[in-house]
């Protein structure tokens, strides 16, 4: 068949202009102007004049940039590989139930990530309430001294990594439960026949066939989880905000707290930098990896 | 197996879905606890022991959050801008998915790796930039400046190249043997073919909108023009100390989604694990 090729660009045009539109004006003009802004002075809203590496250098001698560095870092190591680790222990659990109560304990568990950050946000409040809270209660009882959770910075973290595994592990529960099913019923039947114990049975087979699964669940949320902001700006008002920076809350800070426009784009190049580099390395090392399997 | 290890390894067995059984109800408690103290009077909330029923219950904290917050505004903002952003993200998706599965032009290669490429790019570094593009478009504190930055979720274009590219070849060409035009195939073809994949992305985007904290924090100012999920962070005021209050008006912000979640479960989850490049 003959295909009218100039007429098929046209179409293909018209049908991609709403598209490009939208991703011409909010997304690549903004990261242009982003790179382009990080090298001025210029305050939030106005222009500002050339300083060239300035924003960049002083980076190394800014304690809270140390702070924020840190802190997404050890944000990152509480949440990511934890996270993991429950949801496919919640997933083993949940792919054993069958029909309607299958459906009805994963929706138990998935129902905290269909909610807004600032739901979670009010319901974990209240719960771990100095004065209130019910997991206080549960601290009396247990005979552990009461802690005012997020206002103190050593439990700051590990805290909001909890909460932050609790509202999205249902995520990743999800995609084990699609990888578990994915893995055919007779390798467990062949694997019963040779007498695999529960354990061996796990090691030798689920876990080598899941583990692209848990490769992308891993990457999924290491991508996610250097990107904090929710959950840190939420449980920090009231406390100490700048104990508990995070990269984007010290963009945000930097930009609309201070004012400071050019140094807080130069915070969001080096965020961008980072994110779009492990995305590259991950995307290589689950490429290695998948085809060294075939 | 010998009889003896099959017993042991069902009580094994056993142990662990009652395990998993009662992990779930503890993981759903927090949720429980928070609707439950938001329907107990002032007196009970603060009561220093744990009460899973209200003795008397009450209302008084919804009708408080209807009346004296501007809740109704927020609601009114949530449901513009969620289905805004849904509206305009699956109908530019469902194009530019279909060009690029479908129609040969220059560049399409690039375009496609662009695409892709967009995917590792956090939209959360773009905040000072969003927000100084839409102060200079005068869009702050409107629905439009609060939909405009969100629109960027490269995934859905990708679920839609992959669906369309499933399409057998043979409905395409008998369309054109027919005579019907691009528009004609898109509409009468691809788009009804693909209804599911439409509906669970759908439902997916207008949930992700409703959530989406960081955007509409910063792009409003004006407590009318807030979206829910940003209102009930900023009463702390209007509110005092009254906790059930507070909880109140972020059962309502969560109402609507739980509803969505829990009415279509199923396109729900077939959406969130297509948009983590899974096939269900």
């Amino acid at each position: 068949m003959i295909r009218d090729a100039k007429k098929e660009w046209l179409i293909a045009f018209v049908l991609l202009t709403p598209f490009l539109a939208v991703y011409g004006l909010t997304f690549v003009y903004p990261t242009i102007d982003m790179f382009l802004l990080s090298f001025t002075d210029a305050p939030l809203i106005g222009e500002g004049d050339y300083v060239g590496l300035e924003n960049y250098t002083r980076l190394g001698s800014d304690r809270r940039f140390d702070t924020a560095i840190w802190n997404t870092a050890y944000f990152v190591a509480l949440s990511v590989v934890p996270g993991t680790a429950v949801a496919l222990g919640i997933a083993l659990g949940v792919s054993r139930l069958t029909g309607r109560m299958q459906a009805l304990i994963l929706a138990l568990f998935f129902l905290p990530y269909i909610l807004p950050v600032s739901v979670v946000y009010r319901l974990w409040d209240w719960t771990m309430n100095f004065q209130f809270g019910i997991a206080m209660h549960v601290f009396d009882m247990l005979g552990i001294d009461r802690v005012p959770v997020f206002k103190t910075t050593t439990w700051f973290m590990p805290a909001v990594a909890f909460i932050t595994i609790w509202w999205t592990c249902g995520f990743n529960i999800l995609l084990f439960l699609a990888g578990l099913r994915a893995i055919p019923q007779e390798i467990y039947e062949a694997a019963s026949l040779d007498n695999a114990g529960r354990w061996t049975t796990f090691r030798r087979v689920t876990w080598p066939l899941l583990w692209p699964i848990t490769a992308l669940n891993l990457t999924i949320q290491l991508i996610l989880q250097m990107k904090i902001f929710d959950q840190v700006y939420l449980f920090s008002t009231g406390g100490r905000p700048n104990d508990n920076l995070v990269m984007v809350y010290y963009i945000f800070q930097r930009a609309f707290q201070s004012n400071h426009g050019g140094r807080a784009a130069a915070i969001a190049v080096v965020l961008f930098v980072i994110v779009v580099a492990v995305s590259i390395l991950n995307f290589q090392l689950t490429r290695i990896s998948g085809s060294g399997k075939r | 197996m010998s009889p003896a290890t099959a017993r042991r390894f069902n009580v094994a067995g056993l142990a662990i879905t009652v395990l998993t059984v009662v992990l779930a109800v503890l993981w759903a408690f927090p949720i429980y606890w928070g609707v439950v103290s938001s329907l107990k009077p002032d007196n009970e909330v603060v009561r220093p022991y744990i009460e899973l029923w209200p003795d008397t219950l009450t209302f008084e904290h919804y009708v408080f959050a209807l009346t004296q917050t501007q809740i109704g505004y927020w609601y009114m903002n949530s449901i513009a801008t969620a289905l805004g952003v849904m509206a305009l993200t699956v109908g530019s998706s469902i194009f530019a998915g279909y060009a690029i599965s479908q129609l040969r032009f220059p560049f399409r290669t690039a375009l496609w790796w662009f695409i892709l490429a967009s995917f590792m790019v956090p939209t959360q570094v773009l905040i000072i930039n969003h927000f100084v593009l839409m102060a200079n478009m005068g869009l702050l504190n409107t629905w439009a400046g609060i939909i405009l930055p969100q629109l960027i979720h490269p995934v859905i274009i990708i679920v839609y190249k992959q669906f369309f590219d499933q399409v057998p070849k043979d409905f395409r060409e008998a369309a054109i043997m027919d005579n019907a035009s691009e528009w004609r195939i898109l509409f009468k073809v691809y788009i009804p073919m693909n209804w599911g994949v439409t509906t669970a992305l759908s439902i997916v985007t207008f949930i992700w909108a409703w959530n989406a904290f960081l955007w509409p924090f910063l792009a409003v100012t004006k407590t009318d023009m807030m979206t829910i999920t940003v209102g009930i962070t900023q009463t702390n005021d209007s509110f005092g100390v009254y906790y059930a209050s507070e909880l109140a008006a972020a059962v309502l912000a969560g109402f609507p989604v739980a509803l969505a979640y829990l009415l279509f479960q199923r396109r729900v989850t077939e959406a969130i694990t297509l948009s983590a490049g899974i096939k269900g």
